[in-house]
């Protein structure tokens, strides 16, 4: 083998298309050895069928994918050899035990027999399992679960991990132990590729690629897209009458961009402190009294919402 | 290909296939309930036909004639008539097979003219039957005749009967008492056998995909080849398993003539079962979803097995494009072989070309299974 790439994980312009519906539009990027990148998007954007095209799972309908410094196309046993996942929907075998599991994939991996035994206790301790090696998969709890795919996906101690939204559908407090072992395992060197529709989730990754509609629309870290991105400030309003205070909102001065967040309003303004005079007189009389407004910091899910906007009305699409 | 990677999947089928109890179901329980079963219940012989009779004489010639019907293995009279009426509703209502009428002068016209003659009323719904009823019946019939022949000569003064110039004397060879089960039972085994395998084998493949584990699997560096050993591994064991059993069933219980080798027959068996299991295993690998693979299996199996084998109905007999269409049955070489090897003792050389089918067969299965097997999800 040659020596570790640069870049473990390099897309050059991906594309899949299924029929005429084009799922991962022109994508490209490159991951840094040791960086955890977060694949956000809402469901159906191309998050999966992308890492499913670096997996080797599905062939791009064009550009290259090259994983581990190995053309995915042209060598995919090659690369799994090297990569860990995680597919979407729960896949360890449930009428097996956490040991037999484990084991399997140990097999296949062909983990070397002296050095088993080792990992597949740190596979367990790690999941939190250890003294449960004996129960069935069936009935384990969502979060256990995820850990335990996640030690049969680094068995083999691959230098990257495809993990495709490991944490949907578990609890917050699972949710969180799963990120912090993804951290542990980034500061040993590993890759971590991972996506998510948990907007919140974006603020424990190294950086965020933003996906809507099979397009890359931003790849930066939480921090610079805060900061970059958003180009005003950004306010909470909060109203009993949401729709006359949207609609009226559209047309105030200095507003650039009204969005709704659950029962309230966030909206994106020139000057905070200027707006914060204006609007509650502009709302009342307007019809729509607001009963709060204050300045917030800006979440990913805000920054998504922006770019996203921008993105569909330069493309002459309805936002 | 590597064999720690077959070890780990066949480690992994069996404890699936362990805990699975419908799969255990299908593999221990259906054998030897189908095989009790057709064991049982398909035979070819006609024997105890029931016959009703109209004597119209009622003399003691007539009643000498049909005693001999009463004692003959082939019939056994369930009633007598003197309508015909009733003789046409018993026929109409299947209570009887055959119906005998004796006609009013039958004594009077063999007397006189020394030939009378008797009617034979056939229900011939089921052609084969007939068939063979009728020619029990002409052959009671004709030992009836002889019988009064010999009586003629024996009045005239010729005590010595004449003797036929000619005489077919037959031994009967393999099956020498003409037991259709002992031709039926060994294509019973080699049926059960591939409803069995290939039912089993049908869901290895697709249980994956329904179950999502499929996608996690392929992005593994196992080899198409490798999983499909590992997976078709334990079914072997369990379908050898399901063989032993059946033969045993056909030698002990059924007692069939076992005349042959067991070395012979353990090879011919592994070989028909590579090709159930591959040909269950290649069903899998198309068919995606657990329901449409077994319904696959079974028409692939049952049918063509049950009719176009030679099981139950002579091959040789069928109009030459089915005798064609029979070659791609595979259940065909191994009747084939079970016969040969329990009846005749046929050894591995007498039985080259099925066993070459077989092996060609295979072959075929394993290439086409380990190409259609895609590690993609497109």
């Amino acid at each position: 083998m040659t020596a570790p790439p640069e870049s473990p994980v390099v897309a050059e312009n991906l594309v899949k298309r299924f029929g005429s519906f084009t799922a991962v539009d022109h994508v490209s990027f490159r991951i840094g050895r040791g960086e955890i990148v977060g694949f956000l998007g809402p469901n159906g954007a191309g998050k999966s069928t992308t890492l499913r095209m670096l997996c080797g799972l599905l062939r791009p309908s064009e550009g290259r994918a090259v994983v581990a410094g190995i053309d995915v196309v042209r060598d995919p046993e090659s690369v799994r050899q090297r990569i860990g996942y995680m597919s979407q929907k729960f896949s360890l075998y449930n009428d097996l035990t956490v040991a037999e599991n484990l084991r399997f994939f140990g097999g296949i991996y062909r983990v070397p027999r002296k050095e088993r035994p080792e990992r597949i206790r740190f596979a367990t301790e790690m999941a939190g399992l250890a003294g449960r090696e004996n129960s069935l998969v069936s009935n384990l709890a969502g979060g256990w679960k995820q850990r335990l795919a996640l030690g049969c996906a680094i068995l083999h101690r691959p230098p990257i991990l495809f993990l495709d939204e490991p944490t949907s559908g578990v609890d917050p407090e699972s949710r969180r132990r799963f990120w912090d072992l993804i951290h542990t395992l980034s500061a040993d060197g590993i890759t971590v590729l991972v996506s998510t529709h948990y907007m919140e989730e974006a603020e424990y990754c190294h950086r965020v690629a933003l996906i809507d509609r099979g397009r890359l629309i931003q790849m930066a870290s939480p921090a610079a897209l805060k900061q970059h991105s958003l180009g005003g400030e950004l306010l909470l309003v909060e109203c009993e009458a949401i729709g006359v205070a949207m609609a009226a909102l559209q047309e105030a001065p200095g507003v650039h961009d009204v969005a709704a967040f659950g029962n309230t309003i966030h909206i994106l303004v020139d000057n905070a402190a200027a707006a914060l005079q204006a609007l509650p007189a502009y709302l009342a009389e307007h019809g729509a009294p607001l009963t709060r407004i204050e300045r917030i910091s800006p979440t990913i899910e805000d920054i998504f919402v922006q770019l996203v906007g921008a993105e569909s009305r330069s493309a002459g699409l309805p936002s | 290909m590597r064999l720690r990677r077959i070890k780990a999947i066949a480690v992994k089928e069996t404890l699936q296939i362990r805990r699975d109890p419908i799969s255990l179901l299908i593999a221990l329980l259906m054998p030897f309930m189908q095989m009790t079963l057709l064991g049982y219940g398909v035979s070819l012989d006609v024997k105890h036909l029931p016959v009703c009779v109209f004597d119209r004489e009622a003399s003691q010639n007539s009643q000498a004639l049909l005693k001999r019907f009463q004692a003959s293995e082939y019939f056994t009279i369930v009633e007598g008539f003197d309508d015909y009426r009733e003789v046409t509703t018993a026929l109409d209502r299947g209570t009887c097979r055959i119906a005998i009428v004796v006609p009013q002068d039958f004594s009077e016209r063999l007397s006189d003219t020394g030939s009378s003659a008797v009617q034979a009323l056939v229900d011939a719904t089921d052609t084969n039957t007939a068939n063979v009823a009728i020619g029990y019946a002409q052959a009671v019939v004709s030992g009836f005749s002889a019988s009064v022949e010999l009586f003629v000569e024996s009045l005239n003064g010729n005590p010595v009967a004449r003797l036929q110039p000619v005489a077919a004397q037959s031994r009967v060879w393999f099956n020498e008492d003409l037991e259709s089960r002992n031709f039926i039972i060994p294509g019973v085994v080699a049926l059960v056998m591939a409803l069995v395998g290939a039912e089993l084998t049908s869901l290895t493949i697709s249980r994956e995909w329904e179950r999502g584990t499929m996608e996690l699997l392929i992005s593994t560096p196992v080899t198409p080849m490798e999983l499909m050993l590992g997976k078709l591994l334990p079914y072997f064991a369990v379908g050898m398993f399901d063989a032993g059993l059946c033969l045993g069933l056909a030698i002990f219980w059924f007692d069939v003539p076992f005349r042959g080798t067991l070395g012979t027959l353990f090879f011919t068996t592994s070989l028909f079962l590579i090709v159930v299991l591959g040909i269950g295993y290649l069903i899998s690998t198309a068919i995606r979803s657990q329901v449409g693979a077994a319904q696959i299996g079974l028409l692939v199996t049952l049918l063509p097995c049950t009719l176009l084998s030679g099981f139950a109905f002579p091959i040789d007999q069928m109009p030459p494009a089915v005798q064609g269409v029979t070659y791609l049955v595979f259940a065909r070489y191994y009747v084939t072989c079970l016969r040969a090897i329990f009846l005749k003792g046929a050894g591995l050389v007498d039985l080259a070309a099925p066993i070459l089918a077989m092996i060609l067969y295979a072959g075929i299965v394993a290439f086409l299974a380990a190409r259609a097997f895609r590690k993609r999800l497109d």
